[in-house]
């Protein structure tokens, strides 16, 4: 999120799109409430089921699963078209006047430089056109056909409210009527905010529709406001902080990544992070990514990072490919070619695509390792449920080790929550049995595999020999610990650089902010972005104070948020070009003629002067990019592309399939069906009164909701002669399932490019383990692809079969 | 003990820390089942309300939830039955149950889901008291909560019968009647029902009925800006009103909403038998047998008398004679 | 063997000197006596849940829950104990004409001015109200009684019927109450009736005074 669950309720308009908050979501979607009932906001939602979102909003659409692009570049031209651009902070605040290069283009759905063959893009062309100085060429007139505001107009000029609806299946009408509602926000005192979550990410272009909102708030000028802002709804309690921590196998903390095995050393490593700015006077804050990353070092490996051997940047493993993301571990597994996988808190058998795929790769293991509070689907993959886990025990060779954890209820910590507010905790109850922190059990096996090591040597031991180890426990370090270590701390007397008689912080003190971080080894620091938690002053996350100075919805003294304690990214950008709140009832912060002040810790320097420094410091340009360069690689603009099993063909070219830069492996590519044998569109979600696969263990969610249903419309019903609550069989090209038929109103078919498009929702809290009755989840079903960019697996838009069951497995 | 608790004025409150003393029980009954001639108590308690904003209601069941956890009751873990009511109906184990209805608005062309959380209403005119035959299983406190005594209940049903909501169910178990309480044991202890603070979007609020009446009229008026033009508030007066009020975007059309009684009243045939007949039937019987015994003691008895023996005999023997 | 009309083949002359009849046999006095339990117990538990003022009365069956759990049980057993005894009685209790004079002389009846009325067969006008009203009522207090048997049948009809059936019932309880006080009272102003039901006969001179035919049939009679 951008902003903070607590400023939802500043907002004029919310648009759930992508989502399902009041059911996903059901305490922040609190505040959708609260402005509603307290500044008469609007509810938009677009969704291809009328969700129990959709029960509260003022204005409800339908779109067809997998077509969101479309809909919302749709939006753009409309905004465009009529004149609902906030155009003091297009032109000032974001990279609309920036000239591309000649040789960018777009045709048929295609940017410039694919390659078929190698399903990928050569990105040079997709870059600004760089001047003498080495800085960006901009047209501030916007008059130049390169500028990008030009290249974008004519990007969207395909997507009419016609296109909109054939490809959508979205009535005109209400697509219109959704535009103007979001055209209001384009004035400077309305402000809209986008509530999105895995309806959007859960797609082979995940990132492209997330981009597509981007551009749209960009455009409104409502990125950086109170009740703006672009705001992904994070599923998991802490996933944030698990993307914050750098989770991911091409990640280390802090956003920072790993090295190629082509940056074998440090120096090219660096060359490509230098991120120089390309506007002048801009601020481009990740050119301090040295700092993060040698304090970084120097908390791994403490006096064994040196500058001499470049910090240990030889410590480091090189990736040789992009990402060993969990798609690929599981292509590896069912290649035969991973030994060993530790799950630790995941449950990928009931929540990655292709089930028979993974539990073809889990059988293949030699040894599997679940730490998990619960006994999860995934540990048990071996066990025979009949229908619902239909495998044969004795051909599974794997062994399975079960540790039991203590769940988030029975430890201390912090949980970082989509608003990036670290939010410190203390156990509730005493883990039962021989449940055991995830901290002691991974120290533990830490220990061991040193001894190991001290004890026989190996290839290379001195990642693991030098690891910095200094907890009092060495076999339990503590939350107070860990957190302090990510906080980072002094090594040596900081100096004022300006002045060195002056000693900034003494050795051995917390940082107070990652401000202080050093790249000559004299700082240490776990996660930069973290820095600021754990000061001196002592732990900011557990501070409770909810005071709300304006009643601004900041709250900047509960728990600590991420990065700097600031609420609202890019908060500058809710001034103008002089400094002044372009809503003086919303203030955030203002320029008071020598700094910035406010209700939010400025997210600019406190004393950059307005108009000289801009507002999007993370960014090479200092404003937010309507094109994004090279950032992602299927395209700087985002482009419609339909589902890789899609029931039309893609109407700008129909040659492609999927997101033509997606990664797929070549043997799920002929498991991908077509319209003709699976006519109708497969869609996955969450019910509120589940959480995952986790609460079917616990007896009164699984009385609330107690079985695995799919859900159809009356018409795809009376077409298949299927009963409300009869059983019934949904297959696609690599799996079926069983499930009760709920029959409704809420799902109407769709009209696309002249064909009858049903939709199949298919929730996902069942399995074989825990109280609730047996079943099966959506990734029976599902295609074994992902995001082009992030491997988010494509779960929103499939094809299924159904029919209807007499006497099938169910109850 | 360090005093009462206070009486309850939202759902928000966070509970005491210090051991007080409850303030609701026994002495702030106003009426209890089959005791007609309660005393009145000697302090009267405000009255409380639960408003329930249909329109701010996502369906989530945290209510539910709450509800179960709080009672320490459990629901069964029952079938998809093909909607999403889950259980399938209110029960002994269930005191409140999120009802959903799908809905084509003929006038907007737009489909709307109504959700409304069922349970019990407490009426200001309950009729499952009026039609509870054991004394004092069912109660009414000054403050307008209705709760239901179980150690005084019989499991006779006829709560259920005297009910226009439909809310009270008997437990198989143990063959007593349970519906929602309003927490009774929280308002208590100063807190409010378990729902409404579990309510996400508080769409349930809790606390004195006249705030409650005030914060619907806010609500209306905001749905009214919605083009809600039927807003309104359901607290229906043939049953006195109640404690348990809706705020619906249809409040013209109750029954949109799973069945809602669009004018419930405690119905005419419970009145008639709780009314009339019991007076009249009592009052018969009573003259019935006052006659029997009046004429036993004072009318002269029909006996048979020596001659009727004689003759008796005499016409034996001639049938007897008659024969041989 | 003659036709019987008025009597039953159980009856018969038992004594000449003084005359005795039996009347009913020891079946169809337990059987009596075991409806006749069940409706005052019926009566009692009944009255408990109708009027506040009677709950107590629940004491006797061991409090409210067993009372209310008691209730319906004895209730089939007087239905069935009641079918029983109505195929034992039914064919003596088909009115006849000389019912409508009867019921036409009731002064004469309370008057005790008997030798005005019609002789009689086994059962008198009234007596055959009381079987049939009892029959009738039984019948409805059963229908009615199921379906507001919670336990037994909890979702058996929707409430609105439940509602009907439960004041049917009180009704059809308080004319049964008033057919009851008019049968334990009309066999108790009528002296000499009460033996037939505990020691199975009647005397001649009873016989003779109220059910003249029965008596001369019952006397004529060889089987």
């Amino acid at each position: 999120m951008t902003n903070a669950w607590t400023d939802i309720k500043n907002t004029d308009l919310a648009i759930v799109m992508g989502g399902n908050a009041a059911e996903a979501h059901p305490c922040g979607f609190k505040w959708v409430t609260e402005a509603k009932a307290n500044r008469g906001a609007k509810l938009i939602v677009v969704d291809p089921r009328f969700t129990r979102t959709a029960a509260v909003a003022d204005y409800y659409a339908p779109i067809r699963p997998g077509s969101d692009i479309a809909f919302l570049l749709g939006v753009i031209r409309w905004c465009i078209a009529n004149d609902k651009v906030q155009w003091e902070y297009v032109r000032n605040y974001t990279n609309a006047t920036f000239l591309v290069r000649e040789d960018y283009g777009w045709a048929d759905g295609l940017f410039t430089g694919y390659d078929e063959e190698a399903r990928r893009y050569d990105m040079t062309s997709w870059e600004y056109q760089i001047g003498e100085d080495g800085f960006a060429r901009v047209d501030p007139a916007m008059t130049d056909p390169r500028c990008v505001w030009n290249l974008l107009k004519a990007h969207v000029e395909v997507y009419t409210p016609d296109f909109v609806e054939t490809v959508c299946g979205t009535p005109k009408d209400r697509f219109l009527k959704i535009c103007e509602m979001i055209g209001t926000c384009a004035a400077p005192d309305r402000v809209m905010t986008s509530l999105y979550a895995l309806g959007w990410a859960q797609h082979s272009k995940g990132a492209q529709n997330i981009r597509g909102m981007a551009m749209l708030q960009l455009i409104l000028g409502n990125v950086g406001l109170r009740g703006g802002g672009i705001n992904a709804l994070r599923g998991h309690s802490n996933i944030q902080g698990l993307t914050d921590i750098g989770l991911m196998s091409n990640l280390i903390p802090g956003y920072m990544n790993l090295p190629r095995d082509s940056e074998p050393d440090f120096a090219t490593y660096m060359a490509s992070r230098a991120f120089r700015p390309l506007r002048p006077g801009q601020t481009s804050y990740w050119q301090n990514y040295r700092k993060f990353f040698v304090s970084f070092q120097k908390a791994m490996w403490g006096g064994a990072a040196t500058a001499e051997n470049d910090w240990a940047f030889d410590y480091l493993p090189k990736l040789d490919i992009p990402s060993y993301d969990i798609l690929k571990m599981f292509d590896m597994m069912a290649k035969g070619e991973v030994n060993l996988y530790f799950c630790q808190g995941f449950n990928p058998l009931m929540s990655f695509p292709n089930r028979a795929k993974l539990t073809e790769g889990l059988s293949k293991l030699k040894l599997l390792v679940v730490m998990d509070p619960l006994q999860t689907e995934t540990a048990h993959f071996w066990e025979n449920h009949g229908a619902f886990n239909d495998v044969d025990p004795a051909a599974i060779q794997t062994e399975v080790l079960e540790l039991p954890t203590t769940c988030f209820a029975e430890d201390e910590g912090a949980l970082v929550n989509s608003g990036r507010w670290l939010q410190w905790h203390w156990p509730a109850a005493t883990p039962p049995g021989a449940a055991r922190g995830d901290v002691w059990i991974m120290s533990s096996i830490f220990r061991r595999v040193r001894a190991l090591y001290e004890a026989e040597g190996g290839a290379f031991p001195d990642p693991i020999l030098k690891l910095s180890w200094d907890y009092a426990d060495a076999s339990e370090p503590t939350p107070e610990e860990l957190a302090k270590e990510m906080n980072g701390r002094a090594l040596t007397d900081l100096a004022d650089p300006a002045d060195a008689t002056q000693i900034l912080l003494a050795a051995g003190r917390q940082l107070q902010t990652f401000g202080q971080l050093r790249d000559d080894g004299s700082t240490m620091c776990g996660c930069w972005i973290f820095s600021g938690s754990w000061t001196e002053d002592g732990n900011m996350m557990a501070r409770r104070d909810n005071s709300d100075p304006g009643d601004a919805g900041m709250f900047l003294n509960w728990s600590f948020a991420w990065p700097m304690n600031r609420r609202i990214l890019y908060n500058r950008a809710s001034a103008d070009l002089a400094g002044k709140p372009w809503d003086p009832a919303r203030k955030l912060i203002e320029w008071d003629g020598a700094k910035w002040t406010g209700y939010d810790v400025p997210d600019i320097g406190v004393t950059a002067k307005p108009g000289e420094v801009m507002p999007f410091i993370m960014t090479n340009e200092g404003v937010g990019k309507l094109f994004s360069r090279k950032g992602m690689v299927d395209g700087p603009f985002p482009t419609h592309m339909e589902p890789f099993e899609s029931p039309v063909e893609n109407l700008l070219n129909p040659a492609l399939r999927g997101n033509p830069a997606a990664r797929v492996f070549p043997e799920d590519l002929a498991q991908m069906a077509t319209g003709d044998e699976f006519p109708y569109v497969g869609t996955s979600y969450r019910l509120t009164e589940h959480f995952h696969t986790w609460t079917k263990h616990n007896l009164v969610n699984a009385a609330l909701q107690p079985e695995f249903f799919v859900e159809i419309s009356e018409q795809l019903a009376a077409e298949k002669g299927i009963r409300g609550g009869q059983q019934v069989r949904v297959w696609s090209k690599r799996g079926e399932v069983w499930a009760k038929a709920v029959v409704t109103k809420r799902i109407k078919p769709m009209i696309c490019a002249g064909k009858t498009v049903h939709v199949v929702g298919i929730p996902l809290h069942w399995g074989f383990t825990g109280v609730a009755r047996k079943g099966w989840g959506p990734n029976s079903l599902t295609p074994f692809v992902g995001d082009a960019n992030i491997q988010t697996p494509e779960f929103k838009a499939f094809l299924v079969n159904i029919e209807p069951v007499e006497g099938g497995p169910l109850a | 003990m360090t005093g009462r608790a206070p009486e309850p004025v939202t759902a928000a409150a966070n509970p005491p820390v210090e051991p007080l003393e409850a303030n609701l029980g026994a002495r702030d009954v106003v009426r209890a089942s089959a005791m007609p001639n309660l005393p009145a108590p000697d302090r009267s308690l405000t009255e409380v309300a639960k408003l329930i904003d249909v329109s701010k209601c996502i369906g989530c069941k945290a209510c539910q939830s709450a509800c179960a956890e709080w009672n320490e009751t459990h629901p069964e873990i029952g079938v998809n039955t093909g909607v999403y009511e889950n259980p399938p109906d209110l029960s002994a184990e269930m005191f409140t149950l999120m009802r959903f209805t799908e809905y084509d608005n003929p006038d907007t062309g737009n489909f709307e889901w109504l959700i409304r959380k069922d349970g019990c209403m407490h009426c200001a005119e309950p009729g499952c008291l009026a039609a509870c035959p054991a004394p004092g299983a069912i109660v009414k406190y000054s403050n307008g909560i209705v709760d239901f005594i179980h150690e005084n209940c019989i499991g006779c049903g006829y709560c259920i019968i005297g009910c226009p909501f439909d809310v009270p169910r008997i437990s198989p178990r143990d063959n007593r009647s349970y519906k929602c309480t309003l927490c009774s044991d929280r308002v208590a202890m100063g807190q409010g029902p378990a729902c409404a603070k579990s309510c996400p979007t508080q769409a349930i609020v809790f606390g004195t009925k006249a705030a409650m009446i005030e914060h619907a009229n806010d609500r209306i008026a905001d749905l009214k800006s919605r083009g809600y033009a039927n807003a309104g508030v359901y607290d229906p007066p043939g049953v006195g009103g109640t404690h348990v009020i809706y705020v619906l975007h249809h409040a013209d059309q109750p029954s949109l909403y799973a069945g809602l009684p669009d004018d419930p009243q405690v119905a005419a045939t419970v009145s008639a038998w709780k009314g009339a007949n019991k007076t009249i039937g009592l009052a018969a019987m009573g003259l019935a047998a006052a006659g029997a015994v009046l004429h036993g003691l004072f009318g002269r008895a029909n006996r048979v008398s020596a001659e009727d023996e004689v003759e008796a005999q005499a016409l034996v023997d001639r049938e007897r004679e008659g024969d041989a | 063997m003659r036709r019987r009309h008025f009597s039953d083949r159980g009856d018969r002359i038992l004594d000449r000197n003084p005359v005795r009849v039996g009347r009913y046999r020891l079946f169809t006095r337990i059987n009596h006596w075991i409806i006749a339990a069940s409706t005052i117990l019926l009566l009692l538990s009944g009255l408990a849940f109708y009027w506040p003022s009677l709950f107590w009365l629940t004491a006797l069956f061991g409090g409210g829950q067993a009372a209310r759990w008691l209730h319906p049980i004895l209730g089939l057993v007087l239905a069935v104990g009641y079918l029983l005894m109505f195929v034992q009685l039914v064919a003596r209790n088909i009115p006849r004409h000389d019912d409508v004079v009867w019921v036409r002389h009731i002064r004469d009846i309370v008057d005790q001015n008997e030798d005005k009325l019609p002789t009689l067969g086994k059962y008198n006008a009234g007596q055959k109200f009381v079987f049939w009203a009892m029959a009738g009522l039984i019948l409805l207090l059963l229908g009615t009684g199921v379906m507001i048997w919670h336990q037994a049948f909890p979702d058996l009809v929707p409430v609105p019927a439940r509602r009907w059936a439960v004041l049917g019932h009180s009704v059809a309880a308080a004319l049964m109450a008033m057919t009851f006080v008019l049968h334990v009272y009309a066999g108790i102003w009528t002296r000499g009736t009460l033996s037939a039901m505990t020691r199975g006969w009647v005397t001649g001179g009873w016989a003779w005074r109220h059910h003249r035919k029965w008596l001369k049939e019952v006397a004529g009679r060889r089987d």
